[in-house]
């Protein structure tokens, strides 16, 4: 029978059947940060469990972190925010866990630091009480979301239990036009069949377009199902997975079984899905979010639609068919585990060389990992940022969600490359605008919502 | 342990509004220590208060009315629960006094949230969605887990049939604490990790 990658991934972790049709999972990696992670920690402790085996467990504290450069230790962003540092801390040092601490050298959001530290591989499952860790899966992996109870499961049993979902293939096909990237294929695809779109489903995401995306463009891709209400999301290793896994490997481990074994994750060529779709990527042009659900996102030229929800308008700040490019904006975010990868800050860093952002504007850029921002330092791009007129911030979640303390003021328009523009996801009353990091330089620069096609040329003493 | 939930019979509130996600439910400023505890004032802190810090209600707000006091049943819209997957939001449900949500549909991770600490998440079709959602001001819902159904005292001849897994259901009616449960299995988890170590080794090695 012909089976697909998913089902090959469930079947290679599946421990027994548990009743009512769903089975004890075995989990390779949990991932645990110090929001959601430390309250498992906390009540596995409580509860009199130990850890089964420490060496499949990793704390990282990206969540509540300080972005100021030359931070502290334990400096938090928000107020009371360094008890769950410190706290954190000493219960994964109790426990026996490996901790990536905030002074880390491998320190970054978890989504972000997983795969760049080869701590998730091809046929790995992983999991996070975190939702965006349906990212994972662009390698390979059966990678997802879970709470922080379950977090406490997988930590006192080694397994989860799972029922499996419905599986749904999403098929991009074509050359993605100039300006776009995974985040646009992204939003297109929410926007079109709804936040809801995913329908609880296992994706993959297969087909041209997704063959020629970068590694880091693929975990962008994966990022964003879960605002599509996916299950996961996964993409079928290739050689480009391969490549990029292959320096990240414990040398130690058996290279060549490993690889032979990658190379059979894929899904046959007859296996059926309960649901299916097809984006023509060369239909999609730059998108933005106007309202307050990923959903509600169209073309950077479009307008509003007439007939856009009263709710999202009116936290929007917004007009029935107004036009979304030349909205003036207070505030300009780069950075999360959507797109604060290094290829991200080169695509804003190329609208940003020899510009600067607009008066008013608050612009801030807080690399993914310390490995990024290493990276990005080496090839000048801070430099840019800097000289253009944005902050740089220490690796973290940062801005893109809201957890007290310092951020943009309330009803202040921001264009940003997160993946969520819930309502005061951002602060209280902030009104977030989510679009690719090219987009968000561009406006930045404008002071207005913009598209980098539609930015002056650089004045020449400049450029 | 989960409190058990069988038969439950409450007062219900209307939350007419679709993709409602966690951030809504419990704002991550109202998460204010490392635990589950204490989180129910922070419930809709955003929708709940006209001034969140100040604690000033807002009395437009569908839990703020006199008639909604005691509300232990949520009627709302599609995709409840969905974003973050913070476990804070099923916990401040759990506190406020909330047994049932019902709804269209769910977020994936708050819905198994739900299930794990005694809240019995109900999905029900758009067309029953309406009629619940049209009735003005709260009513008496009576959910029974055992025989899966649901009426409604204000909607005469209206009962309806919901699914749910048999695991989901075991937990909520028993109250049971699904670690032990699967503790039950400990000798094939052990087989499965010792035969999986010899095909997987590069699992095995530490990140
Ligand atoms: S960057 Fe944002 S979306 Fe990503 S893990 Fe951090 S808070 Fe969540």
């Amino acid at each position: 029978m012909a089976h697909t990658l998913f089902d090959k991934l469930w079947q290679a972790h599946r421990v027994c059947g548990s009743e009512g049709g769903a089975d004890l999972l075995a989990i390779d990696r949990l991932l645990l940060h110090e929001r959601t992670g430390g309250v498992a920690l906390k009540s596995l402790a409580e509860n009199g469990y130990s850890v089964r085996d420490p060496s499949r467990v990793i704390a990282i504290m990206d969540h509540i972190v300080s972005f100021k450069s030359g931070r502290g230790r334990n400096d938090a962003r928000s107020p009371g925010g360094a008890a769950f540092i410190t706290e954190t801390r000493q219960m994964a040092n109790a426990a026996g866990i490996h901790l990536i601490d905030t002074d880390s050298h491998d320190q970054g959001i978890v989504h972000v630091t997983a795969p760049e530290k080869g701590i998730v591989l091809p046929g790995f499952s992983i999991v996070c009480p975190d939702s965006h860790t349906c990212s994972l899966g662009a390698l390979g992996a059966l990678a997802w979301g879970i709470g922080s109870s379950e977090a406490e499961h997988v930590m006192a049993t080694g397994v989860l239990r799972a029922t499996k979902p419905p599986q749904m293939r999403v098929r991009v096909e074509g050359a993605l036009p100039e300006g776009c990237s995974a985040k646009d294929i992204a939003l297109y695809m929410i926007s079109t069949y709804g936040a809801g779109g995913g329908q609880r489903s296992a994706i993959e995401f297969c087909g041209t377009t997704v063959e020629q995306l970068s590694i880091e463009g693929r975990l962008t891709l994966c990022n964003m199902a879960v605002e599509f209400a996916a299950f996961s999301a996964l993409i079928a290793p290739d050689e480009k997975t391969l490549d990029y896994v292959r320096e990240r490997v414990d040398p130690n481990s058996d290279l060549d079984t490993a690889m032979a074994y990658w190379r059979t994750l894929n899904t046959d060529t007859d296996a059926a899905f309960d649901h299916e779709i097809i984006i023509d990527a060369t239909q999609i042009t730059p998108q933005i979010s106007w309202g307050t659900s990923p959903e509600q996102s169209c073309a950077v030229n479009q307008r509003v639609p007439s007939d856009a929800s009263s709710q999202a308008l009116s936290y929007m700040g917004l007009e029935p068919s107004q036009a979304i490019s030349g909205l003036a904006i207070e505030g300009a975010f780069i950075g999360s585990c959507t797109n604060g990868r290094l290829s991200d800050l080169k695509s804003a860093a190329r609208i940003l060389q020899g510009r600067r952002v607009a008066p008013g504007v608050r612009a801030v850029c807080v690399p993914g990992s310390q490995s990024v921002r290493r990276e990005a330092e080496a090839l000048g791009i801070d430099k840019i940022f800097v000289a253009a007129g944005f902050e740089w911030g220490e690796p973290g979640c940062a801005m893109c969600f809201y957890a007290g303390g310092e951020t943009f003021p309330p009803r202040a328009r921001v264009v940003s490359s997160t993946n969520r523009n819930f309502e005061g996801r951002q602060g209280p009353g902030v009104r977030t605008h989510i679009t690719n990091p090219a987009v968000v330089a561009a406006s930045a620069v404008a002071g207005s919502i913009c598209a980098p096609s539609d930015l002056p040329a650089r004045s020449k003493e400049l450029a | 342990m989960a409190e058990k939930l069988v038969v439950h019979t409450g007062r219900s509130a209307v939350l007419s509004r679709d993709n409602v996600d966690t951030d809504q439910i419990i704002p991550s400023r109202e998460m204010k220590t490392v635990g589950r505890k204490g989180l129910s004032d922070g419930l809709f802190a955003g929708w709940r208060y006209t001034d969140a810090q100040a604690r000033i209600e807002n009395p437009d707000f569908v839990l703020n009315r006199p008639e909604q006091v005691g509300t232990t049943v949520l009627i709302t819209g599609k995709n409840f629960g969905c974003g973050s997957s913070r476990e804070h939001a099923a916990w401040a449900l759990k506190e406020y006094g909330i047994r049932v949500i019902i709804a269209e549909s769910f977020g994936e991770i708050f819905h198994g949230n739900c299930i794990r600490n005694g809240i019995l998440p109900i999905t029900l079709p758009t067309d029953d969605m309406d009629s619940l959602r049209s009735l003005a001001g709260p009513v008496e819902v009576t959910v029974d887990l055992v025989a899966q159904s649901i009426a409604c005292a204000n909607l005469p001849n209206w009962e309806r049939q919901f699914d749910i897994s048999a695991f989901a259901k075991r937990l909520l009616t028993e109250g049971l604490d699904p670690i032990s449960m699967t503790l039950t299995s400990k000798d094939e988890i052990e087989a499965f990790f010792e035969k999986d170590a010899a095909q997987r080794p590069w699992v095995y090695s530490a990140a």
